[in-house]
Parts: structure tokens; sequence; C-alpha cells
């Protein structure tokens, strides 16, 4: 019997290791990650007649109110040369990517209850899959943007000054950033309700109130202008810096500097990693306790 | 030397916490984890208590499995019987990978599918096609996999007409054939089975266990196949592992393993005895002593196969020198339909032995094999005389027993393994004539 001790393909016993990622495992399933994509992507607007107009017509609307409360209303100003709508509509797709992708994984242990209550597959596809198939809704709501864009350079008179920077090259740079953020907050708050289930009251409204927070509808600089003493607030805040950053890539009227970015790149890198290691010790038992 | 374990479960345990998971909760945890910090001890882990559902205890925390220790060799199939809520369900789970035993280590040496609860992860908006692909893909399967059998799983769940509509329009029935399609063509190297044959109509039932003969017997894979249906696990099983509250309490011959539940469960007991004379049922006359079911060697049992002769015997206590009593039985089948009565008075020495009184006689009765047909059967007993024509007592459902049909070849069946009709399975006498006759020949 000694002889085959350590022939085990695997063990499943209560001890938990810290960290303990089966990379080869997941891999193994990456067609199921695919299936899971297509499955949100094909079921998401069935039975719908605009079908995925859908995925234009939110930012373009948000855009549109964003446009007359904040800038026509409120007179919040976007730059010299930088149309109010093309503005708003860059702060609101890449906000939207990162809201997406934190609510979609943010209550993926309760979601699932009833597949994972049955069958093992590395849990983390779940949220993976959300993050995946937002990417293609973004895509598509870039392609939008970029639509405006050409728009308002080419063919509106009103004389704006619209040029890509070279910069814009560091864009999946961003996209990263923001999918490793919205994962890992997602992944954090989903284990942490498995047990108690407050977190959850908390996302509904703190997701809103994190946009005010996240010079969405306003440039960074004017905040400083206006609230200089609050403006650590934005400051620190890495989703406000990434949202900046994507309109520094394409207006350049705006203060993101290396070190900035450096640093939102840290904090995503830490919760991201944070976010996996907890959802890795949550999923072993988690249907104990849901 | 080369071991064939392909899966060792050692001391495997699990804890669960009764109650509700809220008020209190924080205070434990917060207990728990001091008591982590101070490199002590669970406090929680020490009072816990056997599962045993119906006596209240006094804690919260009970073990839903405690000390399971079993192996499996590769091409076994094993079956795991219990009644509800002794475990199994909480076995396969672990098994399954989809929660932590609290104590103890399962190895395995292959990689575990489970076929629980078909259906899981059918997404209603989804034609059967894509559901076929996601369904497989959640259990294991690669893509190319899948494409390779597609054909095969739609052909087996027989829904190929409506394959690419969405699985919402689907009967439920419908979409448990095509869960059971797609996971009845998984290739993992063990396959956890459990209660899914109790789905479907009774072709889709025949089909889906024939399905499951074939991966156990002719695919030689490594099945763990749980069921309450007695007649399948016989067909199924060689071994057969019992759950009672939580603990192996058999590990052994299927047939033996089923025998030991059936003994344990309630009013499944192959004899009924009274003890006290006055609370027996009966008379002033005469009182029922006991009623049990014997196999050839004299074992006590109530489940025999269809080519077994079983031994009824009915004792009662005779005070009456008047009358001459007999003992009188009917075998009812699941319907209550009675198929036959027998009665002492057929005995020759009848007279003779009755001329005495105030005795305790024992009168067995051996209802041959190939004679019932397969299915569980219910005694009634009655005790009566004729001339003047009285029933001293009569006890309806005194026992139950169950008639199996190992389909291997033996009794009035042949070598035919499909549905058998009738109420009765007598083996009857046939003769064979071969003549010169002409098929014009008056």
């Amino acid at each position: 019997m000694k002889t085959t001790e350590e022939n085990w393909l695997y063990t499943i016993s209560s001890k938990k290791k810290l960290i303990d990622f089966n990379f080869k495992e997941i891999w193994r399933y990456r067609d199921l990650l695919v299936l899971f994509v297509k499955r949100d992507v094909i079921t998401l607007y069935k039975q719908t007649i605009l079908g995925p107009l859908w995925y234009f017509l939110q930012p373009l609307f948000t855009s549109l109110i964003f446009t007359l409360i904040f800038n026509n209303l409120a007179d919040i100003p976007t730059g010299d040369g930088i149309p109010n709508f093309l503005f708003n509509l860059a702060g609101v797709t890449t906000w939207n990517y990162f809201k997406d992708c934190l609510i979609g994984t943010s209550d993926t242990f309760k979601k699932n209850e009833n597949i994972f209550g049955k069958v093992y597959f590395p849990r983390v596809i779940m949220p993976m899959s959300v993050v995946v198939s937002n990417l293609l809704k973004y895509t598509i709501q870039l392609v939008l943007f970029v639509g405006f864009y050409l728009y308002f350079k080419i063919l509106s008179d009103d004389g704006y000054n619209l040029m890509p920077q070279l910069r814009v090259f560091l864009f999946p740079v961003l996209v990263l950033l923001m999918a490793m953020l919205g994962l890992g907050f997602g992944m954090i708050i989903t284990s942490m309700t498995t047990k108690y289930r407050d977190l959850k009251f908390l996302i509904q409204f703190g997701v809103q109130l994190l946009m005010y927070g996240s010079a969405v509808m306003y440039p960074m600089s004017y905040f400083k202008d206006k609230l200089p003493d609050y403006y650590w607030l934005i400051e620190w805040n890495p989703i406000a810096i990434i949202v900046e950053a994507f309109r520094t890539m394409v207006f350049d009227n705006t203060e993101i500097n290396t070190a900035m970015l450096v640093y939102a790149s840290i904090i995503s890198c830490l919760i991201f990693l944070f976010g996996l290691v907890i959802f890795n010790r949550t999923e072993k038992s988690f249907i104990d306790t849901i | 030397m080369q071991s064939n374990v392909i899966l060792r479960a050692e001391n495997v345990g699990k804890i669960y916490r009764l109650g509700l998971v809220g008020t209190g909760t924080i205070s434990h945890d917060l207990n728990r984890w001091w008591s982590k910090v101070r490199g002590k001890e669970d406090p929680y882990l020490k009072v816990v208590e056997t599962n045993v559902r119906s006596t209240k205890g006094k804690s919260d925390y009970i073990w839903a499995l405690n000390d399971i220790s079993f192996e499996v060799d590769k091409g076994e199939v094993l079956g795991i019987i219990g009644k509800n809520g002794a475990g199994k369900s909480t076995l396969l789970k672990i098994l399954s990978r989809v929660t932590l035993p609290t104590q103890g280590v399962i190895k395995t040496k292959g990689r575990i599918a489970s076929l629980l609860e078909v259906g899981t992860g059918f997404h209603p908006e989804m034609t059967g096609r894509e559901n076929v692909y996601l369904n497989g893909a959640i259990l294991g399967m690669t893509r190319a996999e899948i494409k390779e059998r597609i054909d095969e799983i739609i052909d087996f769940s027989g829904c190929e007409r409506f394959i690419d509509t969405p699985v919402k329009r689907y009967s439920s029935g419908m979409k448990v054939r095509l869960a059971f399609a797609v996971a009845a063509h998984l290739e993992p190297d063990i396959l956890v089975v459990d209660e899914v044959l109790a789905v479907g109509d009774a072709e889709f039932q025949k089909k889906a266990i024939g399905k499951m003969q074939d991966i156990s017997q002719g695919e030689g894979r490594t099945v763990l196949f749980v069921s309450h249906d007695m007649n399948a696990i016989e067909k199924l099983t060689n071994r057969t592992i019992v759950l009672i509250n939580g603990k192996v309490a058999y590990n052994g011959k299927t047939s033996e393993a089923i025998n030991f539940y059936l003994k344990n469960f309630e009013n499944r007991a192959p004899f009924i005895n009274w003890t006290d004379i006055n609370s027996a049922p009966g008379n002033d006359y005469v009182r029922l002593k006991s009623v049990y079911l014997k196999d050839e060697d004299g074992n006590l049992r109530n489940r025999f196969n269809i080519t077994e002769n079983l031994f009824l015997t009915i004792e009662y206590y005779d005070s009456n020198k008047k009358f001459n009593n007999t003992a009188i039985f009917h075998i009812l089948n699941e319907r209550k339909q009675t198929l036959f009565a027998s009665n002492e008075f057929v005995a020759k020495d009848w007279i003779q032995k009755h001329k005495q009184s105030d005795l305790i006689f024992a009168s067995t009765c051996k209802i041959p094999g190939n004679l019932l047909a397969e299915g569980s059967f219910s005694i009634l007993v009655a005790v009566g005389n004729y001339n003047p024509e009285m029933i001293h007592l009569i006890e309806k459902d005194l026992l139950t027993f169950e008639i199996y049909d190992s389909t291997q070849g033996e009794g009035v069946r042949g070598p035919y393994i499909g549905k058998w009709p009738g109420l009765m399975r007598p083996m009857l006498d046939w003769t064979i004539e071969i003549t010169d006759k002409k098929f014009t020949d008056e």
C-alpha cells in the first residue's frame, strides 16, 4: 500500500492552504468560460425588439441626461474644445465597465448557489466569465464612442480641438486595471456576503455614490479648483484615476501623471489578489453557510 | 504491490450547525477565532452529537457524517443506501467537491464527476443544443468531447425534433431526458450517480437503467451509485455501504447489505412477535404469537430472489378444544389485490395435530420460488375455524416482503431482460412435440 501513497490525483480534506490555486485545472475548464460568456451574451437580449441596440441606448441616454444636468444646468466645464456630450460618453462608458464587472461578480455565490451546490468546477470561472462578457459589451460601446468622436472631429463645424494622444496605446492596460478592480472588489463582496448578507445592501447605493466620487461627469482639475479640501478623496480613488486617464488619452486636457497611474495599478493588483485569495478560501465550503 | 484502489475515504466527518445561521453566528465565529489564536481546539466541536433526527439534543452542532472510511476499487460499482438524512447527500457533496469535510481525507486517483440531480445549469432561454454544450462543460467535458458525442446524446435523449428550440418550451420530462443524456455520456474515471433513475417515464427509466448497466459493466467504469430503489441497487452493484445516522453501518455484499438495511428500517423486519398474551391479537380462544418469514436455510429474511422458496410461519396459542382452528394467510400485491390465499387446513395431519389444545401451534407454509412476480407484497394473517364458521383474529399488513429479479438468466424469464407482464410469475411445464404435419393438412 505504501508504494501507491504518492499516486493520488488529488485529495479532499478539511485543510485549507492560504493560497491554493490550481491554474492547470482552470485552464482545463477554459471551454466552460467561453460557454458562459456565450450564454450571457446570447440570452441577455433574447425576446427583445431592439436586441443588441440596447448596448448603445444605455450609455447614449445616460450621457445625454448628464450633459443636460451637469453641463447645461449646473455649468460644469469639461475643458476647452471638448464637446460636453463626448466628455460624458467617455466617462459613462468607462465607468459602466467597472460597475458592471463589480455588480456582476458581487453576487456570484448567491446567484449560482444552485449550480455550485451540485457540481464542482473551478468557481472562479464564473466571475471571470462576467468580466469577459462585459468586455464584449464595453467593446461595442467603444465603437459608439469612436463614432461620435469622429463625428465631432470631422463633421462638426464647432471647432472642437480633438486629438488622440500617443498614450492611447496604454488603453489595454486601463481595461485590465478596471477588470482587476471590478473583479477583485466583486470577489471580496461575494465572499463576505455568503455568511453575512449586510454588504449586499451597501453595494446597491454604494456603487451609486462611488460614481460621484469617480470623476465620471467632471474633470478632476475642476474638483480640485472647487473643493480643494476634499480633493484627496478623488486623488486617491483608483477608479477616478482610471476614468480620468482614459479621457487623457483621447482629449489631452487633464492632469494624470505617471505616479498616479502606477499607484492605481498597484492598488488594482492588490485588490485583485486579495479578492482571489478570499474567494478561493470561501468557495470550498460556502455552500454550508449561504 | 500495486493496489487497485481508486478512491479511499479515511475517517471522513462533517459537522453541520442546526438552527438559523444568523443570531449568535458572529459570537460563535469570534469565539472560534479566539480559540484558534490561543492555539486551542474549536470550542463548538466538543459538544457535537450524532446525527439522530427524531430526538432533540442539547447541542446545536451535529455530525452529518462521522468517521466514514471505505475504499473503492477500479472498475467497481459501489452502492450507497440509507434513510433520508443518513448522510448520503453530504457524502456525495464531499466526494464531488462541493463542500469540504470537517475531518478526514478523501484520496482519489481519478477525476470524479457527479450525476446529481440532472438539469442543473440549464438555461431556459437557450436551445437544447446550446444547453447540451453548456451542461457538458459544467460537468467537466471539453467542447471537442461534446462535439464528438453530440449526435449520440441527442439520439439518446429522444428530443431530436426540439433540439433547436429553447429549453423553456420543453416539457419537464424532456428536460430530464436531455439532461440525463448529457450526464450519461460523461467519461470521468469515477461517476457518482444519485437518484437520477427515479425520473422520466417507464420507458426512459428502462433506458436509463440499461445505460447505467452499460457504463458499469460494459465500459468498466468505477461508479458510486446512491439510491432508494433496492431493485436498481441489486441490479447494478456488487457491494453496498449502508449509512445509518452518518456512520457506515454495513459494508459488504449487496444482497446482505439490503437485508441489513431493511431489517433496520422501521416495520420492515421479517418477523413480528407478541410477548404479552393479553395484548396480542385474538380472543378468548386464540391469540397470535408471532409471524415470520424464513429462507431455505432458516434465516429470517424479507427479500427473496424470484427463484427462492419462502417459508411463512404463523405461531398462535390455541386454548380451544371444541373447534379445530386453522391459520390462514393472504398475499397481497402493492395495489392491495389479493393474489392468493392459503389455509393450514390442507395439511395432511391437520385434524390429528389439532386434537390437542392449550398449546402453541407453529404452522409453516412453503411458498415456492418461481410463483410470485417481482415487487413488494404484504401478508394478511387470520385464524379461524369451520363448522361453525368463525374468525378469531384477522390482521392486515402484518409483514411485507420483497421479491427481486436479478435478471441473471434464471427463473421464468430466461435470458430476456425486458419487462415481464403478469401479476404472478409461475414456472409452468411445457412440452414440445415435433410433428411431420404440413401446414395445409386438415
